[in-house]
């Protein structure tokens, strides 16, 4: 939507600066979750170490976003589209900061597994991975263009990720039920695929806020 | 637009009004309903008309010479604006409390005292129980009554501008208008002023003018957004400061204009 600027230039920037970081936030988390994942496939453990390392930047922008956000409120008193602006943006803020903590729990269960043999070949947690990238980089394209159809096209994938999931356990529930020995990998790989369950919960989290910040109405809890 | 408005709910309805301040189109078609028991806030940037509109529910722009009206503005279902109605009788229902405080020149009680006098009003203790009754709706009771006697002009701003508010129900009316009634007052008086308007919409309904945002957001239950004499937007307060239907209203309320 075209948005007449500010008569206040500061205010203008400041909104613009809150804009700018929450869209290099949601950079770092969509790199944080394909990195994570790469050192899973490839069993590359100083990669996940990297990963788990680099969680302190986005720790750090959450925070720095945080108190941004928190000034404009208590010092502007934003109302209408930039009340909506600035709530939406401290959900989303908090939205991709649990997201980077999940890319650092996945690299943690990289590394455990990258000491055992490979229980078997990667197939679907790759296609969740795309799926769950997508969803956080189209959910952050929906924030910055604020773009209804992409935002509802984020909360459709859902379904597909949350599919996929049960699939997976269906599948290493058979693995255990056969071998016992696979059961400390096994709950590991399930670990694993609950989390990026859940990095798609968050990526959906954000697309409702972003159909919030467009019409005004919440649709959080909305079933489809 | 419907022509007739449906007055239900509402004690004041103003249909299709214009306004001249001489050729000067002040007011253009302003159609809108004023909710009974609730407080409405009109804003809009200088020289949009709200003052205007205020002081025309109850004749006060009358006094001013050259101005004309055009349109009908309807008090609990009648025309105000007929020939056959006494402005003062109009304004004993629907008074006002202006931007900066204007206590008379007397003592407290008797500016309380003073317009239910002109009307009759000479039972020492039926003035007495008023002077109590408006001076505790307008919370300043306690603040003053050991001091009835002393000029109001010695009491501080906040004070002055809540024994205006006293002296506004004194007269019993059924509609308050308030043009600006804190933007000469520091925060205190003016959360004071406030709590007031809050109180007082149980028993009345209460019209205010005010540049600021905030205080519209803080205290009011409908809105009316003004625009070069236009109304341009009429809706709930929480509407309007969260999600308003025009953007011309978004952008004036989050300062994108004005």
């Amino acid at each position: 939507m075209e948005q007449t600027k500010h008569t206040s230039s500061q205010y203008e920037m400041e909104l613009q600066d809150i804009r700018d970081k929450l869209i290099y936030l949601g950079a770092l988390t969509e790199k944080a979750i394909e990195l994570a994942m790469q050192s899973l496939l490839e069993r590359d453990s100083k990669l996940a170490r990297n990963v788990i390392d680099s969680d302190a930047e986005i720790d750090r922008l959450d925070e720095e976003l945080e108190l941004m956000c928190i000034n404009v409120l208590a010092l502007r008193q934003p109302a209408a589209k930039d009340l909506r602006f600035i709530t939406t943006a401290i959900k989303i803020n908090g939205h991709l900061e649990r997201i980077g903590d999940m890319a650092v729990n996945i690299a943690e269960k990289a590394i455990i597994l990258a000491q055992e043999t490979q229980l078997k070949p990667y197939i679907d947690l790759p296609r969740m991975t795309e799926i769950v990238r997508n969803m956080i980089k189209e959910s952050i394209d929906s924030f910055v263009n604020e773009d209804l159809v992409i935002a509802q096209n984020v909360t459709l994938q859902e379904d597909m990720v949350d599919k996929l999931n049960e699939q997976i356990f269906r599948e290493l529930l058979t693995f255990m039920m056969e071998d016992p020995r696979t059961i400390h990998r096994a709950t590991i790989i399930m670990q694993i695929s609950k989390n990026l369950e859940r990095i798609a919960d968050h990526a959906k989290g954000i697309a409702d806020m972003v159909i919030y910040l467009v019409t005004g109405k919440s649709v959080r809890h909305q079933a489809h | 637009m419907v022509d007739k408005l449906n007055h239900d709910g509402s004690i004041i309805a103003v249909e299709h009004v214009n306004f001249f301040y001489g050729t000067f189109k002040a007011l253009t078609d302003i159609h809108m309903l004023f909710k009974k028991n609730a407080v409405t806030a009109l804003i809009g940037p200088s020289g949009c008309g709200k003052s205007t509109l205020l002081r025309l529910l109850n004749r006060m722009n009358d006094l001013i010479d050259g101005t004309r009206v055009e349109g009908r503005v309807y008090f609990e279902g009648l025309n105000m604006y007929d020939p056959n109605i006494d402005p003062v009788e109009i304004r004993k229902k629907i008074g006002m409390v202006f931007q900066k405080p204007n206590p008379f020149p007397k003592s407290i009680y008797n500016n309380i005292v003073y317009g239910p006098k002109l009307t009759g009003m000479n039972n020492k203790n039926d003035l007495n129980a008023l002077v109590e009754k408006t001076l505790k709706q307008s919370v300043l009771w306690d603040e003053v009554k050991d001091i009835l006697d002393q000029s109001a002009l010695r009491l501080s701003g906040g004070q002055q501008q809540r024994l205006c508010i006293a002296r506004a129900l004194a007269m019993n009316p059924d509609v308050l208008l308030m043009d600006e009634p804190t933007s000469a007052l520091d925060p205190i008086s003016t959360a004071k002023i406030e709590e007031l308007i809050d109180e007082l919409k149980t028993d009345y309904t209460i019209i205010i003018v005010t540049h600021n945002m905030q205080q519209a957001a803080r205290v009011s239950d409908e809105t009316g957004f003004f625009y070069l004499g236009k109304l341009i937007e009429y809706n709930e307060t929480k509407k309007i400061f969260t999600k308003p239907d025009l953007k011309q209203t978004e952008d004036y309320i989050t300062g994108r204009f004005g």
